[in-house]
């Protein structure tokens, strides 16, 4: 079996603020040193894959900039590789792409050229760490012509934002988008897996009637196809679904059993290397229940934090549960609590930024 | 374009580091937090854009092999050049290295087919930040034919050093390898620019003459120096250490945990790029006390840490105090120990409520020249049982595990060896 990978990047997302001002929400600084995409990307060069196409589309530049050769994730390759798929321009078509369906039949050629036998899409918004291999052999034997990949939610998911579906074993009986009232709790992951030919036929008969959706060529096949469930019982989180979620996903971090299972289970993730030293610690700092990166100098207080690459935390100064991105400075006297700083911000010396309700977002490069 | 190509010689033992040179070479020892000695001389040429580069290994290479690889994170995986990693080889005028000028004089067909004009020769286990294009600017404007590095040192110190004497333009009049009676205290840096053709002239008189120690200090510079050629000393006066004992490997890894630390790993323009195994960042837990430290990107410290560079992956207990120390990658400690004035090896396993670094000081038994100035040193992948109370000046081996200790008590100045 050889696996094209598939991430579909290019989403726009309004509920992350200022975070997706300049770049797509693939491309949202997390943990300290990565980016969104890079969990599904390492899931999948983990899993043995070596080509992978990212399609990409509102503001790709800060996704394209992270992602470069694909040196990291040793995706810069004679054969395979990493393949960036923007919309284009042609003799027939010029749209943008107007939906998952679309956008992979815009891009045709890169299932039709290579010998791959199956394809497996992802999305560059999810943070989990999976064995993709165990989906592939479930797929096998369950014969299924489709594999998606599903997660029983507990209280903390909104269910009314995810695909539900009903399961009659193992196989998918209904799937149901962004429902009122949900019949399960059993959510898709928005994780796809089939033979590539499937994939063809299914896009070359829909799309060009007026499809633009993968998951509604999939309910409307329903019935035809064998469309199976990969349970995943691990850590899946969503990115985009608004900025106190965003901030709560980062601090998962804090948590042992969650940093254990996504960085050190089954391969790690892998990033864009930025070549800091290693964070330094001063005489009057007090770092407790908080990631620090390399680059980090830390003066002040830290607590219950993630400090990106390259943050400064002068004496005297607070941060309390926020997200420091990489070389912000928090200068000396100031206190942020709960807040997210973008890149390259500057609090100034006794300066006072705490977030009420929602956490307070701050735009890269600003001066507070 | 002027065309340079960097060696960099990086076969030696480095025997005055003891156990934490027993495994691997003195380039490849890790030093600050997540570099390796040779990071520094291999940055410094990138960063100095030299992109052909020689690494000469002979001493235990595989861990310095593995480390540079291909040179990718030194931008070395290049079409043309990039790093070049050249072991000892038979055939012709091949066989062991017998000293640094034998080295460079065995590979240089290496060397010829660049067609250099300069040849700079560096060591691979010194810490400093150093612009190698000012030094071929100043070889080059001297009209020399070689250009010595030095760097002023105390008087008293002098005879550790090969001691250049210079007259007011810088030309070298006289060259005393560890003189007993030092003229003057610059000391050679074991950093030379040499004219490729000059220098090959020498090295093929040196590689004939039967009586000769084959070294660039000890033979070769004082040859050139006796035929009059032009020799000139570069004056460095920033930040540069051999870290060359135990002490010295102790101290300039802590001095690094200072406020402002002599050498500056920040400079954003002048990076020091290294192979790291891919981690998350650093976590402190609720419980954690860190202090002046450096710590590194996959560390999970609960303890107290002081004065102290953890290396990645390290996990430092609940109830721990490490102090004045230096913890090296993937070592474990157990809750409720303390370390002080120790240095502590890769993948080391310290268990619960053990003690190192307590007590009086005493000369070492092993090797009380390589084992001093109260820091207790343990080798790589060991395993100090429960308990355990080891005093200054110890050294437990590398590989020693719970059968090798005879008893929990190990007094000051006393070692552990792993039993065959």
């Amino acid at each position: 079996m050889r696996i094209l990978g598939l991430i579909l990047a290019g989403g726009k997302s309004d509920k992350l603020g200022a975070l997706v001002s300049k770049r797509t929400s693939a491309a949202v600084p997390v943990f300290g040193k990565y980016r969104a995409i890079d969990f599904t990307l390492s899931n999948m060069v983990n899993a043995g894959i070596n080509k992978v196409g990212v399609l990409t589309q509102y503001n790709p530049r800060s996704l394209m900039d992270h992602l470069g050769s694909g040196k990291e994730w040793d995706l810069d390759r004679k054969n395979g590789g990493l393949f960036l798929l923007q919309p284009y321009l042609s003799k027939h078509d010029e749209y943008w792409y107007r939906g998952t369906a679309d956008a992979i039949y815009q891009n045709m050629t890169l299932l039709r050229r290579g010998e791959e036998s199956h394809v497996l899409i992802g999305s560059g918004d999810h943070i989990y760490k999976i064995d993709f291999t165990r989906v592939f052999d479930f797929h096998i034997s369950t014969r299924a012509d489709i594999t998606l990949l599903v997660k029983k939610m507990d209280s903390s998911y909104d269910l009314s934002q995810y695909g539900i579906v009903e399961l009659s074993g193992t196989r998918i009986v209904s799937i149901e988008e962004k429902p009122q009232k949900p019949k399960s709790n059993i959510a898709f992951l928005g994780i796809y897996f089939l033979r590539k030919q499937l994939l063809m036929e299914l896009l070359y008969s829909f799309v060009p009637s007026g499809e633009h959706d993968l998951l509604n060529i999939i309910i409307s096949n329903l019935n035809k196809l064998n469309i199976q469930a990969f349970v995943f019982d691990g850590y899946w989180r969503n990115i985009k679904k608004g900025i106190t979620e965003y901030l709560r996903i980062n601090m998962d971090i804090l948590n042992k059993q969650i940093r254990k299972e996504l960085f050190y289970n089954y391969g790690k993730i892998y990033t864009k290397l930025k070549d800091f030293p290693p964070p330094k610690i001063g005489l009057n700092a007090r770092v407790v229940n908080s990631v620090v990166s390399d680059g980090c100098i830390v003066n002040g207080k830290v607590e219950n934090s993630v400090l990106f690459r390259g943050a400064v935390v002068k004496a005297g100064s607070t941060v309390r549960r926020s997200l420091i991105m990489q070389e912000s400075t928090i200068e000396e006297g100031a206190l942020v609590e709960n807040a997210i700083l973008d890149k390259e911000v500057i609090v100034r010396q006794q300066m006072k930024l705490v977030g009420e309700n929602l956490p307070s977002v701050v735009e890269k490069r600003t001066v507070l | 374009m002027r065309k340079v190509i960097a060696l960099i010689l990086a076969g030696g033992h480095g025997r005055r580091l003891g156990v934490l040179t027993e495994k691997i070479a003195k380039p490849a020892v890790p030093f600050g937090g997540k570099y390796r000695l040779i990071d520094f001389t291999l940055s410094n040429c990138v960063n100095s854009g030299i992109y052909n580069i020689g690494v000469l290994t002979q001493y235990r290479p595989h861990i310095l092999n593995n480390h540079i690889g291909i040179g990718k994170p030194w931008d070395l995986d290049r079409k043309k050049g990039g790093v070049t990693i050249l072991p000892p080889f038979l055939g012709g005028m091949g066989g062991w290295y017998k000293g640094t000028a034998d080295a460079v004089f065995q590979n240089m067909e290496f060397v010829d087919r660049f067609n250099p004009d300069f040849v700079v020769i560096l060591s691979g286990d010194h810490v400093y930040a150093m612009d190698y294009n000012d030094m071929v600017d100043f070889h080059i404007s001297n009209g020399a034919e070689a250009t010595i590095a030095c760097i002023e040192v105390s008087i008293t110190e002098a005879s550790r050093f090969g001691i250049i004497v210079s007259d007011p333009s810088s030309k070298i009049v006289e060259f005393q390898e560890k003189p007993s009676k030092p003229k003057s205290s610059l000391a050679s840096l074991g950093i030379y620019v040499f004219n490729w053709k000059f220098l090959k002239e020498y090295l093929e008189r040196d590689g004939k003459d039967k009586t000769s120690n084959h070294d660039f200090g000890h033979d070769v510079i004082p040859k050139m120096l006796k035929d009059g050629r032009n020799l000139y000393s570069y004056r460095f006066s920033g930040y540069w250490r051999d870290v060359g004992t135990i002490k010295s490997y102790w101290e300039s890894n802590i001095e690094l945990t200072k406020p402002v630390p002599p050498l500056n790993l920040y400079d954003a323009n002048w990076r020091f790029y290294t192979q790291t195994e891919e981690m998350s960042p650093a976590y402190c837990d609720p419980n954690a006390v860190v202090i002046s430290s450096i710590i590194s990107e996959g560390c999970e410290i609960s303890g107290g840490v002081e004065n102290s560079v953890i290396f990645q992956g390290v996990k430092v207990g609940n109830g721990c105090v490490i102090r004045n120390s230096i913890v090296m990658t993937n070592s474990v400690i157990e809750d409720n120990s303390t370390i002080e004035n120790a240095i502590i090896a890769e993948n080391v396993f310290i268990s619960k409520n053990v003690k190192i670094g307590v007590g009086e000081n005493a000369p070492n038994q092993l090797d009380s020249n390589v084992y001093a100035g109260d820091i207790t040193v343990v080798g790589m992948e060991a395993k100090i049982p429960q308990g355990t109370v080891v005093g200054k000046n110890c050294v437990i081996g590398i590989g020693v595990n719970e059968s090798d200790f005879e008893s929990l008590e190990i007094p000051s100045g006393s070692f552990v060896l792993h039993k065959e």
